[in-house]
């Protein structure tokens, strides 16, 4: 490779936390539920609703049983790790930031072939698509970059820039690896290099084997199922308590300011409606849990894709909603407050 | 996506200039104008723009002049006029015209300059231009374009023309090549400069020198292997010219040891996931190697680095497509058929199980219909790959590379010991999936991409799901011109009808398919086989459900009509028709036949004429050679010319009106199985 010292993984992901972190990005940490890709944290999905701004970064292992190997496919993984970086709104040439951030990990541009390829991005289960690129280096699909346009099936204002880098696959082209696993992650007080494969592979030989070998369908039809009432009934009263604070406002109550006015405020604003997204996400996992199992016909698959649909377009929509209320609430916060101060 | 919005901005522009009068006269917009595109811009070049609008001078028609004037002097008509048109009531003239005399002005509307006007009108047009999928990207705005607009340059002239899109404004500053070059902006001088100023930020704006450079480094890079050459691939190099701003060719190899798996796999890997060249040895045979098409310009530094990163992409590639196929030969396709029952074909049509089932069925029918027996025709392996067409689909291969359906299933069916007449009619049952394709290579193979076909066909019109307009969304139009082309080009002794009638058909279902099918005949008559319009009315009037017999009609005719007589002849047959139409004639009523015409002396040599045709048609040793049979049609021209200059069709005397009637009727009758000829056009 032309780098003599090539980043080992963890480098990698430093070195870009950094770069982000440069240039304004919240950092934050991997999301702590299974997702089968970053796009589907909250802090992607739910953020990119409704018109406040937002630069985040954070690394996103991603979980997709069905890609499960045992650790014996040298380029395939149960669970990857996705750098994923929300601008929102995208600069005006955000192809130049992200050509900076591959010359930080090590990358001459004039030693490599780059090519954007135009690739269109689309989450039918999350009501999301986009436009954007397949960034290929030296042949090498190594990141997504996606317009955000749409979003539980509403249209974004403003949008949203996603660069979605593939660490594995990166690491593996600094480094000049055949296989994910020779990838050396890091070296240890003596020098001496711990590869992915020490760190990693029995974590995909196991969740491998539970995968496509150990889950309990029937146990696992029944989380689903559980997971998926549960989320229902909290958009369910969603409906309810939103339906009645927006009533509450137009009624004119606001301008009463009466005790029980702040109470359905405080209500709004803790409505969990990221609970609500937690047990879509678990459903979606479930999901994908089962599929790898085999135990989902191609006549159930659709019908349960349109469940989750429903949950994760349902959330999305109160979530926004959500949004537009406490927004409002504080923006009445605000005026009232500037009438105490005159 | 890029070409096409090229070519529209180019003729948009074009189309603006000229409505607007910017155009010179004797302007040629295969000269004069000229467009250009990179994956990163839109551009068009056109020469010799007028600065201004000329002006126009109108003359305006206002009262009439008994009104304008009253004894000569201006009256408050005239002056309204006047105000009206901006002019003093002085340069008011009189005009006479037919209705009376009346009150004019010449007006001159000064032209705009070209910068207002194609700064204000280009917008719309850029606006306009078609995307696939568009995109948003200013808040608040509903503004669309392919990606956000990062610059525009607009200059007539020297001078910059102020147009407005997307958030930007023309200027003058462009930028090169991403990578190599500087980086920074740099002004573009004039129009005529700037594919070369481009050149030398490494862009090569013309997109037919990008493909030029980009064929001459394929097959410069090709003649380091001795004896290899790249296999030709235009739409790939298509997409790698519109991929790339400055592109150069890298030849890359891999482990013979892949050459073990399939060549079509490997071909597929390289072409559609890696968009390389396939290298083939002078026999043909899949060599090693493959070329890639990169957007930087290769030297000894880099090229060596660009070629062990692509290299090692591949050889993760090939792995996986091992890995699959290693995988599947554990479990057979003949293990695979009852996996089937879990595969969807379609709600109410069941599993891909019950189609194979019924297919299988299909095909013994259709068999049997086209007298298909052993030892000409291996029936049970027609049988066999219809049982095991679609077990492919539970393959990883195919899950993988869902372009190869079909094709495994062929190769697997080989490999495990399958009949090879089988595995080939497996292999070839989605042919041809488009116009330039082949059809099956056997008549097996054939059959069962008839069986398959119309068993889908059917079923969806059976559930109403027929495409209407525009929308086919489960592509049966495709699937039916594929019924054309194998019934016309297969040699199968089957009938349209023969095909449709094996799925067993609703009657109304039926009456569907028919029209259905209908316009498919006419589709492949005229695409396909590139025959004129009224050709193929012509020869679809006495049938078509013999594909190849109706081809040949229409390829007799079409070579026939270019002979005057022939013609003439149809401009006869035309009026023929017409005076039996007029007559409202229902055919010979029994006991007024035409046999008293041979004594009418101005009938006698056209019913002669006619018969002796009956009689040559019956000689012919092949009643299907339209081209001897169509010289004769067109040889009755003199007796028919004759016929019409002395005879009154419509005599008054009903006898001799019935009889000429008869004699046209047979006339019409006797080449009435070849085509209607009076649907060919004949004037001009």
């Amino acid at each position: 490779m032309s780098n003599k010292n090539p980043l080992t993984f963890q480098e990698l992901l430093f070195t870009l936390q950094k770069f982000w972190s440069e240039h304004g990005c919240v950092l934050q940490q991997p999301y702590d539920l299974e997702v089968g890709a970053g796009t589907m944290s909250p802090d992607t999905f739910l953020r990119v609703l409704g018109p406040k701004p937002i630069s985040i970064a954070y690394a996103q292992p991603s979980r997709r049983p069905a890609d499960g190997r045992y650790g014996e496919n040298p380029n395939r993984l149960f669970r990857h790790t996705q750098l994923q970086v929300i601008l929102k709104p995208p600069p005006a040439d955000v192809q130049s930031l992200y050509l900076e951030s591959l010359v930080a990990i090590g990358i001459d541009l004039r030693q490599h072939d780059i090519k954007f390829e135009e690739d269109n991005w689309e989450w039918p289960v999350g009501g999301a698509w986009g436009v954007g690129w397949q960034v290929m280096l030296d042949g090498q699909e190594i990141t997504q970059y996606t317009y955000f346009q749409q979003c539980g099936g509403m249209d974004l204002d403003p949008i949203s820039g996603e660069i979605t880098y593939g660490l594995e696959r990166i690491a593996q082209f600094l480094q000049d690896k055949d296989s994910i696993y020779d990838i050396v992650w890091t070296r240890d007080a003596q020098g001496r290099e711990l590869t992915y494969g020490d760190v990693r592979l029995h974590e995909e030989q196991q969740f491998s084997a539970y995968a496509f070998d150990y889950a309990d369908t029937a146990k696992l039809w029944e989380h689903l199922n559980l997971y998926e009432a549960e989320c229902k009934a909290l958009l369910d009263r969603a409906k309810i308590v939103f339906g009645e604070g927006s009533k509450a406002e137009g009624s004119g109550a606001r301008a009463q300011g009466s005790e029980g006015d702040a109470a359905d405020a405080l209500t709004v604003l803790r409505f969990p409606t990221m609970g609500a997204y937690e047990l879509a996400l678990k459903c979606s996992h479930t999901f994908n849990l089962l599929d790898a199992r085999g135990a989902i016909s191609v006549t159930e698959r659709v019908g349960v894709m349109g469940r989750i649909r429903n949950l994760i377009v349902g959330v999305a929509k109160v979530y926004a909603e959500q949004g537009r209320l406490t927004a409002r609430v504080s923006e009445s916060a605000g005026e009232q407050a500037s009438v105490v101060g005159a | 996506m890029i070409a096409s919005a090229e070519a529209e901005l180019l003729r948009r522009t074009l189309a603006l200039l000229g409505k607007e009068a910017l155009l010179p006269a004797g302007f040629d917009p295969l000269t004069d104008a000229k467009s250009y595109s990179t994956p990163r811009r839109l551009a068009v070049l056109v020469s010799d723009v007028l600065e201004r609008q000329p002006d126009l001078s109108e003359e305006v028609v206002g009262p009439s002049a008994k009104i304008a004037f009253k004894d000569g002097a201006p009256a408050p008509a005239a002056e309204a006029f006047a105000r009206k048109n901006g002019v003093d009531v002085s340069a008011l003239r009189t005009i006479t015209t037919p209705k009376g005399d009346y009150v004019a002005v010449t007006t001159t509307k000064v032209g705009r300059a070209a910068s207002e006007v194609i700064a204000s009108e280009l917008p719309k047009e850029i606006a306009a231009i078609y995307w696939a999928k568009n995109m948003r990207w200013i808040a608040g705005s509903k503004q669309t374009f392919v990606r956000p607009v990062q610059w525009i340059v607009a200059l007539l002239g020297e001078d910059v023309v102020p147009v407005s899109f997307g958030g930007r404004t023309a200027g003058r500053a462009s930028f090169g090549h991403r990578v190599l070059s500087s980086g920074e902006a740099f002004e573009i001088e004039t129009p005529a400069s700037y594919v070369a100023q481009l050149e030398g930020e490494y862009v090569i704006a013309d997109v037919e020198a990008r493909r030029h450079k980009i064929r001459k480094a394929l097959d410069r890079v090709c003649r380091t292997v001795p004896g290899a050459r790249w296999r030709e691939d235009e739409a790939l190099v298509d997409k790698m010219t519109h991929l790339t701003e400055w592109p150069d060719v890298l030849l890359g190899s891999f482990d013979a040891a892949y050459l073990d798996l399939p060549e079509e796999v490997l071909v597929t890997v390289m072409r559609d996931h890696q968009n390389y060249f396939a290298v083939e040895s002078a026999a043909g045979k899949l060599a090693p190697y493959f070329l890639a098409v990169t957007n930087i310009a290769l030297d000894e530094e880099n090229a060596g680095i660009v070629r062990q990163g692509n290299e090692r992409v591949l050889r993760a590639r090939f792995n996986d497509a091992r890995f699959f196929y290693d995988f599947d030969q554990r479990t057979p396709l003949v293990e695979r058929v009852k996996l089937l029952e879990n595969v969807t074909f379609q709600k109410d049509l069941g599993s891909y199980a019950k189609k194979s089932e019924r297919v299988r069925e299909l095909c013994h029918r259709l068999a049997m219909t086209a007298g298909m027996i052993a030892p000409t025709y291996d029936v049970n392996a027609i049988l066999d790959a219809a049982s095991l067409a679609k077990t492919d689909l539970t393959t990883e291969l195919v899950k993988e590379f869902t372009e190869l359906q079909g094709i495994i299933g062929g190769l697997y069916a080989e490999k495990q010991g399958v009949s090879q007449v089988a595995a080939e009619a497996i292999y070839d049952q989605y042919l041809p999936a488009s116009a330039d394709d082949r059809i099956p290579r056997s008549a097996e193979g054939a059959l069962l991409g008839l069986a398959d076909r119309i068993d889908t066909i059917a079923g969806m019109f059976s559930l109403g799901m027929e495409p209407t307009g525009s929308k086919d969304p489960f592509a049966l139009r495709r699937a039916a011109n594929a019924v054309v082309r194998i019934l016309a080009e297969s040699g199968l002794p089957l009938t349209l009808s023969d095909v449709m009638g094996a799925a067993s058909p609703q009657p109304e279902v039926e009456a569907k398919l028919k029209s259905f099918f209908a316009e498919r005949v006419e589709f492949y008559l005229r695409e396909a086989k590139g025959q004129a319009y009224d050709v193929v009315k012509a020869v679809m009037a006495p049938g078509y459900d013999e594909i190849a017999d109706v081809v040949a009609r229409a390829e007799a005719v079409s070579a026939a009509r270019g002979s005057e007589d022939f013609l003439a002849v149809s401009a006869a047959f035309k009026r023929m028709k017409n005076i039996l139409a007029q007559a409202g004639y229902q055919g010979p009523t029994p006991g007024t036949g035409f046999i008293h015409a041979f004594e009418d002396p101005a009938e006698a040599p056209l019913a002669r004429k006619s018969l002796a045709a009956v009689k040559e048609r019956h000689e012919l040793s092949n009643w299907r050679s339209y081209g001897e049979r169509l010289a004769s049609v067109a040889s009755i021209r003199p007796e028919v010319d004759a016929f019409f200059a002395q005879v009154m069709v419509m005599d008054p005397d009903i006898a001799v009106r019935t009889r000429r009637l008869n004699l046209l009727y047979m006339v019409l009758q006797n080449f009435s199985d070849i085509a209607d000829f009076s649907e060919i056009v004949t004037a001009g």
